[in-house]
């Protein structure tokens, strides 16, 4: 069985029957290893020239141990790292473990319920620079939030953008609303592949409700829960949009991430090695998270 | 319903209603709140869009516009409103760039699984593992080396830069659930086929590419949705002519003179064709999506 497969079954109890090779590999006949190197070809150059080859320009521009120097001296990244460690930090955790929960929610046999889904996806295909705008607009001062906040219930709302903790709040919220529907899809997906029989005869034994989600459930989903949650922070690592588009980096730079703080550096500042600089010290923590999701990937693997 | 349900007592029958009547409460309360929560940028996004005047982004009190007008849309599909003279221009860019993207996507992801998973091709699990390593390294911060690159190509605004970035990082996880989805498929039906005589390219055409249609249904969606909605690459890569939608709104996201209403519009417009993609596909979403087939 293959080893993404393992993972989305969760365990042994659920697994599904998969075919498998007959043992013992037989080698590929002349035509037929052509073909198949052929088909392989496409993917490998896109490797080369469009991930190997830039990722070892970014090593060549940044490799100046005087960029580094120049990094720490600076107090606007250290602000950044604080800033991406709190943004990944919380908007992934948060993000998860809600979409988590939703996806049972979200699987009650009820029609309004699903037409409820149909809605609740569409933060995953608004583009996140449009969505983005939009929320800029709502939480500025006269905008939707603190009009609401006034006609409801006579308070003044804060300047969102204007306070430091208030701006990355806003940024971390819009990141949880654009991509929660994603995971609680996939969620969704490793649930419905978890056997009512499981569930039938663990309400024997007493296991409902919340029990039933700490004791049942959520063992069977661990497995894929920790992959989710690494490959979502790979990808939040990354993000540049929301922090782009809702605080825009203010007030003065305060709630500048990683990727934005980069982007400023080449663009604005004209410093481009230093922007790769910036990036690039983000890998001591980017590699041991595909480390361990390789390893995960393949603990569980016989035959990839 | 199971044997401990009727094994219940009468008497503890109602508290197992009055349970059941909360737990349905409960449910409408968090409907509620997950509607608003999705919704609320998507109705700011209408309330300025049907405003008749060009730069209000002010909440005014009113829960909907008292004279909501089309003029927004109107002015984004004669392209009289600023910064929107060459919409039609830059939505057919955003098509080409999603089209393509989601074409080489498909076509490259489903040709070097089936190569590894299928033909088996020794070495070829050092594939998968190069695919998840590009996740070590964040699209956004190969931004500046694919910049200088694209320059020393001559891909200097030309949409082809782009359509390049998406498609590598797109492929990825399209090997990956490629792969997956693969697995579900018997071997024997390959093995059958060959012994009839069919080559490699037609087992690829006839059983690998049918039979695998959810799967790639997911990977299409996926592709069409990183291209088409991207803000950094195009936004760097690009100049205005060459520029896709998702990106005016974002350039222009703090200008309190810009024709806002107009902008709101042309975002509207922009979701329909990804919705109206992710509706026709819907039922091989669903099947790619848990690992299942085609309901007929």
């Amino acid at each position: 069985m293959s080893s993404m497969q393992q993972v989305l079954t969760a365990g042994p109890p659920v697994s599904v029957k998969a075919p498998r090779r007959p043992p013992g590999r037989r080698r590929l006949r002349g035509a037929d290893f052509r073909w198949a190197v052929a088909f392989v070809v496409p993917y490998v150059a896109v490797l080369l020239v469009f991930v190997l080859y830039p990722f070892g320009y970014a090593l060549w521009m940044a490799s100046k141990p005087s960029l580094y120097a120049d990094l720490i001296a600076d107090r606007s990244y250290l602000t950044a790292v604080v800033n991406t460690l709190l943004f990944v930090g919380l908007g992934v955790n948060v993000k998860m473990f809600v979409a988590l929960l939703l996806s049972g929610f979200f699987l009650r046999p009820r029609r309004w319920i699903k037409a409820l889904l149909a809605v609740y996806v569409l933060p995953w295909v608004i583009a996140a620079a449009q969505a983005c705008v939009s929320f800029h607009w709502m939480l500025q001062q006269e905008g939707l939030v603190n009009g609401l906040l006034s006609a409801l219930f006579g308070i003044d709302g804060p300047l969102w953008f204007n306070d430091r903790w208030l701006g990355l709040g806003a940024n971390i919220a819009v990141y949880i609303w654009k991509w929660m529907p994603f995971w609680t899809v996939i969620f969704m997906a490793a649930r419905m592949r978890i056997p009512q029989e499981i569930y039938d005869s663990a309400e024997v034994d007493g296991a409902i409700g919340i029990r039933r989600f700490v004791h049942v459930t959520f063992p069977l989903l661990a497995n894929i829960y920790l992959l989710c949650t690494l490959v979502s922070t790979l990808w939040a690592i990354g993000d540049f949009t929301t922090v782009y588009l809702v605080s825009g980096g203010g007030p003065a730079a305060s709630t500048d991430v990683l990727a934005t703080l980069g982007f400023h550096y080449a663009f604005d500042q004209s410093k481009p090695a230093l922007a790769v600089a910036a990036m690039l010290s983000a890998l001591p923590v980017l590699i041991p998270i595909v480390l361990l999701l390789m390893r995960r990937l393949q603990t569980s693997e016989v035959e990839l | 319903m199971s044997i401990a349900s009727v094994l219940e007592q009468p008497a503890r029958r109602r508290p197992f209603r009055l349970r059941r009547a909360f737990t349905e409460a409960g449910s409408v309360v968090l409907g509620v709140i997950i509607l608003i929560w999705s919704l609320a940028p998507v109705y700011n996004m209408f309330l300025i869009a049907l405003d008749p005047e060009e730069g209000e982004i002010e909440f005014d009190g009113n829960l909907w516009p008292p004279e909501p007008s089309l003029e927004g849309f109107r002015a984004v599909i004669t392209q009289e409103a600023r910064y929107l003279e060459t919409f039609w221009h830059q939505f057919g860019n955003s098509f080409f760039i999603g089209l393509l993207t989601m074409v080489l996507t498909v076509l490259i992801g489903s040709l070097a699984s089936f190569a590894v998973s299928r033909m088996r091709l020794s070495k070829g699990s050092l594939l998968t593992n190069a695919a998840l390593l590009t996740y070590a390294i964040p699209a956004s911060f190969l931004i500046v080396p694919y910049f200088r690159i694209m320059h020393s190509y001559g891909l200097s605004d030309n949409p082809w830069a782009v359509i390049a970035a998406q498609v590598t990082f797109a492929t990825p996880f399209a090997i990956l659930l490629l792969q997956l989805y693969g697995s579900l498929i018997p071997f024997d039906l390959d093995d059958a086929a060959r012994v009839d005589g069919a080559s490699a390219v037609q087992v690829y055409l006839r059983i690998y590419l049918p039979l695998m249609m959810p799967a790639l249904a997911v990977v299409a969606i996926y592709a069409l949705l990183l291209a088409w909605n991207d803000y950094l690459y195009p936004a760097v890569l690009l100049a205005v002519r060459n520029m896709t939608v998702a990106v005016t709104q974002g350039q222009l996201f703090s200008d309190t003179d810009a024709p806002w209403n107009a902008m709101m519009a042309a975002a509207i417009i922009y979701v329909v064709p990804p919705i109206a993609l992710l509706f026709a596909l819907r039922r091989y979403v669903v099947a790619g999506l848990t690992m299942a087939g085609v309901p007929e």
